[in-house]
């Protein structure tokens, strides 16, 4: 492939056989015998600290357990009965910081038992058997709207309708599953995340309906009028923005764009990319941004976070892998300036940083990257536009999240929000989880209480 | 370097590991290759009458435990299935090509003076070195009137112990059945009518798995299965115990042991050696994982040997015997606590629910509100269950804590039959 000196994006540049490979499962399943041998390593810890470090509380001792006896319609049930994205969190969740942080077999001479892989054993068996866990409860004759059919939301969806509540569902996109769908890496979650959303619909109870924005097509007001009670999972929508003027210079864009855009192609071979990446941020998706990168054949990724490796959002699992996949990682740098030739972005200027008495200082020395692509991972935001409407009197939101009570209802009555958009205590799938399904519960509460 | 070799009923072999009379031992292509491996002798694979048995497909099932396989195996395979005169060339062959290794042929024929008569001699002129009665085998030949057939009844093991006696000069090992109460009166049995030694145990009746989806239990059979013999490490201590009892028997003290049962390691022959066997038998191990397993059991043998300075097996043979007594003897005085090491625990809580649920309510779970595991001294009766279940080594240990008084029950107060001191 001819070489450019800027702008030098493109697709195809490696074969199909080998972009296969790059985006087939990056953790395979394990089969019956490597699960009966992991399942075996867990001791059955009383009153387990992997319970407790889980943000949906699943029974992961009695699960595992349910494994080594060839019940995995009875581990199935335990997890899914917790958290019913079981299947994504298996893939997704850094266990090494939750459920596996915790397994007492943590010591430098032991390995802590694998227990998101045992998850996924026993969830993918209800999934590729299509397995009913659950029977939904009489009719209550109550309708709920849930707005955004990403975990948090579907989540809730899900758990109102399994007590007999009437649920719809009202997506933007064109697809359900929020992140999961949109913003993960592929190989990470290989044909898996429209499986999932089948398998919790088919509870039954719970419509859906796409390409219906807040603000655009539904509106706040309505929803509280036409609904017993409304649960907003919005997500973050909008991403932050570098303020170096980036704002057209071709070359520059969102991390979750590339994501997103990359996960929905059919093939891969079709997605063009930079031949030289450099990926700003310290987070998630700045690393699923560059390991895919790579992943697609760009000769040359640099991740530059401003801060320490300590300090990144991404997880020290997240870190090794992405240096392990050849990602060139730079810390303590932050961007000034981005450089543009012939119309394009050709590279980008940093300049060292420090912390001093716990505030990033510029150091005055500066380093340029060249750059065919530059893509930004700072951050998400709420798009706070279809929460403003002057016919409803003022949500509250404070630091750009809505703010929620311990039950997850809002400042609205009637109305509860969780996920994202609430910014719990962490920013994981398992959070949103937990979050939905608590506020479902408190919906269910008020609403049977009434 | 300790001195391995043994001589059990006259017969010397370089080390007191055997194989078994099973399917390792069938035929002089397998028993050459566990001479190959170090194999110090083997107990040819039980020779019956012409026409010979057949066998059936499928013969094994197995009980997997915890992820590991063939923690106890079963089989429903009969005796040799190939004629005897083939069997008696190939021993002929074998033991004049490996004269320094035990060759024991292990037989089995109808209970009736005329067949053992018939089949002795021709035994004897292989140059065997001693034959093995297989009055165990609990599946199949019983059906006719064989194996644990006649290991059951003691008259009947009395009886052929003593036509073998009469009719051949070979050594003679009663292989003992332990589908019995007491196992006792058999080897009281072989012993009165003459035997040379015992060995035992010889597998057990078992059921291993009912397969759900047919119905029926494995190894299946075309549909059905029948009940065959247990052996393989869960049946080890069994086996133990009931050459314990042989060994401490007033009747049978000092009667010679070839031991049996689950042994697999030098460390699982040690134990059946200082219960006073003078070799071991092996079988479920070798077929495994190959005849290769002896190269450890010699070397973790003789090294374990070295670092307790016995330079030969009789050195600790038999040590352990005066150990086992009956439980009327024990010290009820002996008092012993629980310790958790808090550098080692790992906090998983075993053994305060084992405890808890199951035991005398003696290990707390928390201290100042967090999660840590303690043992109250006052609740301890010292059972030992928390040091089973806690997945760390040495992290439980009980400690001495009586004053080294020594009561029984013979001369306990609550025992009306005590006696007065």
């Amino acid at each position: 492939m001819a070489r450019k000196e800027t702008g030098d994006i493109a697709a195809g540049r490696l074969t199909s056989g080998q972009l296969a490979e790059n985006f087939s499962d990056v953790a395979p399943p394990l089969d019956r015998q490597r699960a009966l041998i992991e399942a075996s390593r867990c001791h059955f810890c009383y009153d387990a600290p992997c319970i407790q470090a889980c943000p949906t509380a699943i029974d992961i001792p009695g699960f595992i357990r349910a494994i080594s006896t060839d019940n995995l319609t009875g581990a199935a049930n335990k997890i899914l009965e917790a958290n019913i994205f079981g299947g994504q969190c298996a893939r997704v969740c850094p266990t090494e910081i939750l459920c596996e942080g915790e397994c007492v077999r943590n010591d430098p001479e032991d390995k802590p038992v694998e227990i998101g892989a045992l998850q996924r054993y026993a969830t993918d068996w209800v999934y590729e058997r299509d397995v009913q866990l659950f029977t939904r409860a009489a009719h209550t004759g109550k309708r709920i709207a849930v707005v955004g059919a990403g975990p948090a939301g579907l989540t809730c969806a899900h758990a109102l309708a399994l007590l007999g509540h009437e649920v719809e569902v009202f997506e933007a996109r064109a697809k359900s599953g929020g992140l999961n769908e949109y913003g993960i890496a592929e190989y990470k979650v290989v044909n898996f995340s429209q499986r999932e959303v089948e398998w919790l619909l088919s509870i039954g109870g719970i419509r859906l309906q796409h390409g219906k924005a807040l603000g655009r097509d539904i509106h706040l007001s309505q929803l509280r009028r036409e609904y017993d009670a409304v649960f907003l999972g919005l997500g973050l929508g909008g991403v932050n923005a570098l303020s170096l003027g980036d704002a057209a210079l071709p070359g520059v864009r969102d991390a979750v764009d590339f994501i997103a855009e990359l996960r929905q192609a059919v093939d891969k071979a079709a997605v063009p990319v930079g031949r030289r990446v450099v990926v700003i941020g310290g987070g998630n998706t700045a690393i699923d941004a560059a390991v895919q990168s790579k992943r697609l054949g760009a000769e040359r990724v640099t991740l530059v976070y401003r801060r320490g490796a300590d300090a990144m959002s991404a997880t020290n699992h997240e870190q090794a892998f992405a240096q392990a996949e050849g990602v060139h990682v730079i810390h303590y740098a932050q961007p000034v300036e981005l450089i543009a030739r012939n119309g394009v972005v050709a590279g980008i200027r940093f300049e060292h940083t420090r912390i001093e008495h716990e505030k990033l200082l510029g150091s005055g020395e500066f380093f340029e990257i060249d750059a065919d692509v530059v893509l930004k991972a700072i951050g998400q935001v709420l798009q706070a536009d279809g929460l403003s409407e002057a016919s409803v009197e003022l949500l509250r939101l404070n630091k750009g999240r809505i703010v929620v009570d311990a039950d997850f209802a809002t400042s609205l009555a009637g109305v509860y929000a969780g996920g994202d958009c609430v910014g719990g205590k962490t920013d994981l799938t398992v959070q949103s989880v937990a979050d939905g399904k608590h506020a479902a519960a408190a919906i269910h509460a008020q609403l049977t209480q009434a | 370097m300790a001195d391995l070799s043994t001589e059990f009923v006259g017969v010397k072999s370089p080390n007191p590991f055997w194989l078994a009379s099973a399917p390792p031992t069938d035929k002089a292509y397998n028993v050459i290759r566990a001479f190959e491996a170090g194999w110090g002798g083997v107990v040819w694979k039980t020779l019956g009458l012409d026409p010979h048995v057949v066998n059936v497909s499928s013969r094994y099932g197995a009980v997997q435990w915890n992820g590991q396989r063939m923690a106890g195996l079963n089989n429903i395979e009969l005796i040799t299935d190939r004629p005897l005169a083939i069997n008696l060339a190939e021993i002929r062959q074998v033991k004049r090509e490996w004269p320094d290794r035990a060759m024991i042929v292990s037989l089995m024929v109808p209970c009736d003076e005329a067949s053992w008569k018939y089949i002795l001699p021709m035994v004897e002129d292989t140059g065997a070195d001693a034959v093995e009665l297989n009055f165990g085998c609990p599946h199949g030949m019983s059906e006719r009137g064989m194996g644990a057939a006649v290991g059951q009844v003691p008259e009947y093991v009395q009886m052929v112990a003593a036509w073998v006696k009469q009719h051949s000069r070979l050594p003679c090992i009663v292989k003992l059945t332990p589908n019995i109460t007491d196992i006792r009166i058999s080897a009281r049995a072989a012993h009165a009518g003459g035997t040379d030694a015992v060995s035992l145990i010889n597998t057990i009746n078992s059921i291993t798995t009912i397969d759900l989806d047919l119905m029926a239990p494995t190894p299946t059979v075309d549909g059905k299965g029948t009940h065959g013999g247990y052996c393989g490490p869960a049946v080890r201590p069994i086996a133990l115990n009931m050459v314990a009892e042989i060994a401490r028997d007033a009747q049978t003290a000092g009667l010679p042991i070839s031991a049996i049962g689950g042994i697999g390691t030098w460390r699982d022959a040690a134990e059946f050696i200082a219960l006073g066997a003078g070799n071991v038998q092996v079988c479920t191990a070798a077929m495994h994982y190959g005849f290769r397993i002896v190269d450890d059991m010699i070397s973790g043998l003789s090294n374990w040997m070295d670092s307790k300075g016995y330079k030969t097996i009789e050195d600790f043979r038999g040590r352990a015997i005066k150990n086992v007594t009956d439980w009327k003897f024990l010290n009820l005085k002996y008092d012993i606590k629980a310790r958790i090491n808090q550098d080692l625990c790992i906090k998983c809580g075993l053994c305060h629910i084992a405890c808890e649920d199951t035991a005398h309510q003696a290990i707390l779970r928390e201290k100042e509100g967090q999660r840590h595991f303690e043992v109250v001294d006052d609740e301890c009766v010292g059972c030992n269950l928390c040091m089973h279940v806690c997945p760390v080594d040495d992290c439980i240990t009980m400690e001495r804590v009586d004053d080294g008084s020594y009561q029984n029950w013979t001369m306990h107060p609550n025992n009306p039959m005590a006696e007065k001191a």
